[in-house]
């Protein structure tokens, strides 16, 4: 295309051509994905209610309230880890940080002893976890965004290798420890939806809400992050605090959602793109509502469907990995990696 | 004024640049040439804290470039990288209006969209403001970054290779509104660029560069002669003087 003044016409000419796609708001996305959202959680919380309320409604709430964690939690993550790494198809999980949080886990059975473990309660216990994951991420990881140059391919690659270093390290402690423990560590990851702590989700909660005001104090140079670390540098932003603080953030979401559900590797991804797909406007204030608003809509909905439909014969994690594996191939064989 | 004093910069054992020291003054073009490889872009990255020196120290208006506050460093001098690649999608208005973050902090205000339009308009770009960015062609896109700066509205605009995407007639643009950026508002702006000759036709100071060293610094006068030619890059270049400006001819 030529450029310059000439080029004013068929610059016009597309604008007009694409005017339509662009005419839809972040806006409408995200009241439309609201609704649904509210509808899918109302219909989950209502459909087949029958017998003693006081005992259903409640054990609705604690997992309607995990699964909104849960996709908060993978959402908010999720976008940030990608705007500081300045690139659309690295995720904390594909980077290996959920795997880390089951290491630590196993670490803890390991040596202290599940019962032990367990007697702590579970506050004491998911701080202790939540704190040994910022600390070994903080370490593991910070040396490899705060620089400058390094290639998305190695970092992908360092990804791979950690990911499957912790999980490796992790199945070898699994063969050691005793039988018993091994079964309460087994409950431990292989959470789901359905035997969620009540406690665990408010303790879970705080830290959630902790780091939210951390991001929400931040959340003007969140979108100059995005533009690389040369152009942020170049606009003021202290590049690598914003970096340590959002791989600080991510480490306790992660955290959360691995405590909750146990590792999902793909979901990331999957509402991330999605969003950046359906949302014209490249602002987090835009993008990140309508990540989690996808998170809880594929949770919630996908649980509900699971529920009524499946009957309980598949988990809703080998659904979310199906589809989100597809996604981060299509994303890779786009050529989106840059 | 910068002041660049025994900066040095090292790879393992390859030292890319090798203690440099230099007054850049006040108001004018300040042209860094040098062959490939000479250390100018490093050196450029390291006055403007995109990368960290491993001696010597920088300063920008007596402001310590490793130490003063990136907010209070932005309102001060604007950098530019050669090669900008966008992840996000956003328009060219968009990314103009990022020029301002330093001074609104992502809350833009009524003086912002002054500044944003003339940069673009400076940069024949108006029409294009609602493109995406990665729409554009390599010279626009480049456009689209300066204008970006401009809209930062700093006293220093240092830009690595401006001149690299740009054809003919609007390399002869950009280096014309340097000029006027220079002449009209009292900008200093630093340049690393290949062309010496319009490195010779538009700067009032020329700092050359070989092997991580600085060789020559000057007026063009000074630094457009054949000798001192031949010892940064190594082959021969004739000098014609046409219409008051020197011309290095080396394509035969």
């Amino acid at each position: 295309m030529p450029e310059t003044s000439t080029s004013a016409l068929p610059a016009a000419v597309t604008e007009h051509r694409r005017h339509p796609v662009r005419a839809v708001p972040a806006k409408f996305w995200i009241i439309t994905l609201g609704i649904a959202a509210a509808v899918l959680i109302a219909a989950f919380m209502t459909i087949e209610l029958r017998g003693n309320l006081g005992y259903a409604l409640p054990r609705r709430a604690v997992k309607v309230g995990s699964m909104i964690l849960v996709a908060y939690a993978v959402g908010v993550s999720t976008v940030l880890f990608q705007t500081v790494t300045a690139n659309r198809i690295l995720t904390p999980s594909i980077m290996g940080f959920d795997a880390l949080y089951v290491l630590i886990q196993t670490i803890l059975v390991f040596t202290l002893g599940g019962g032990a473990l367990l007697s702590l309660g579970a506050p004491v216990r998911f701080s202790i976890e939540v704190l040994l994951m910022v600390g070994f991420s903080f370490l593991l990881y910070r040396w490899l965004f705060t620089g400058g140059g390094k290639s998305l391919h190695l970092m992908l690659l360092v990804g791979i290798v950690f990911g499957t270093m912790f999980r490796g390290f992790s199945s070898l402690l699994q063969v050691l420890i005793e039988p018993s423990e091994f079964i309460i560590l087994q409950d431990l990851f292989f959470a789901s939806f359905n035997n969620v702590d009540a406690a665990l989700l408010g303790y879970s909660a705080i830290a959630v809400a902790i780091v939210s005001a951390m991001a929400w104090r931040m959340r003007h140079s969140f979108d100059v992050l995005a533009l690389g670390r040369e152009t942020a540098v170049n606009l003021g932003v202290d590049h690598k605090r914003a970096v340590t603080t959002t791989l600080v953030i991510c480490s306790v979401l992660v955290a959360v959602s691995t405590a909750l559900v146990g590792p999902v590797t793909f979901f990331g991804l999957l509402v991330a793109s999605l969003a950046y797909q359906l949302c014209a406007n490249f602002r987090h204030a835009a993008v990140l509502p309508i990540a989690v608003l996808l998170g809880i809509i594929a949770l919630v909905g996908g649980q509900l469907m699971l529920e009524r439909i499946f009957d309980f014969d598949t988990a809703l994690s080998i659904v979310i990995e199906f589809v989100g594996g597809i996604v981060f191939l299509v994303l890779l064989l786009r050529g989106k990696v840059k | 004024m910068i002041c660049v004093n025994g900066v040095t910069k090292r790879y393992s054992s390859t030292v890319v640049v090798d203690g440099v020291s230099c007054r850049i003054q006040e108001g004018g073009i300040t042209s860094i040439i040098g062959p490939n490889g000479a250390g100018k872009s490093t050196l450029l990255s390291m006055i403007s804290r995109l990368l960290p020196m491993d001696s010597g120290s920088v300063t920008v208006d007596g402001l310590d470039v490793v130490s003063t506050p990136g907010r209070d460093l932005a309102k001060k001098m604007a950098i530019l990288r050669q090669d900008n690649q966008l992840t996000v999608r956003l328009t060219v208005r968009d990314l103009v209006g990022f020029g301002r973050y330093p001074h609104n902090g992502g809350r833009p205000g009524p003086g912002d969209r002054t500044h944003i339009e003339t940069a673009m308009a400076y940069l024949d770009l108006t029409a294009l403001a609602d493109k995406f960015v990665d729409e554009l062609s390599g010279g626009q896109r480049q456009r689209a970054f300066i204008a970006m700066v401009l809209a930062q509205d700093t006293d220093y605009l240092l830009l690595d290779e401006p001149l690299n995407n740009l054809d003919m007639k609007h390399s002869v643009e950009m280096m014309r509104l340097l000029r006027r950026l220079t002449d009209d508002f009292g900008k200093t702006v630093v340049l690393v660029i290949h062309d010496i000759n319009f490195a010779s036709c538009y700067s009032d100071d020329i700092i050359a560069m070989c092997d991580g060293r600085l060789v020559h610094q000057g007026p063009p006068a000074e630094i457009m002669r054949s000798e001192v030619l031949k010892d940064i890059y190594e082959i021969d270049i004739r000098i014609e003087e046409i219409e008051g400006n020197r011309i290095g001819v080396y394509f035969a």
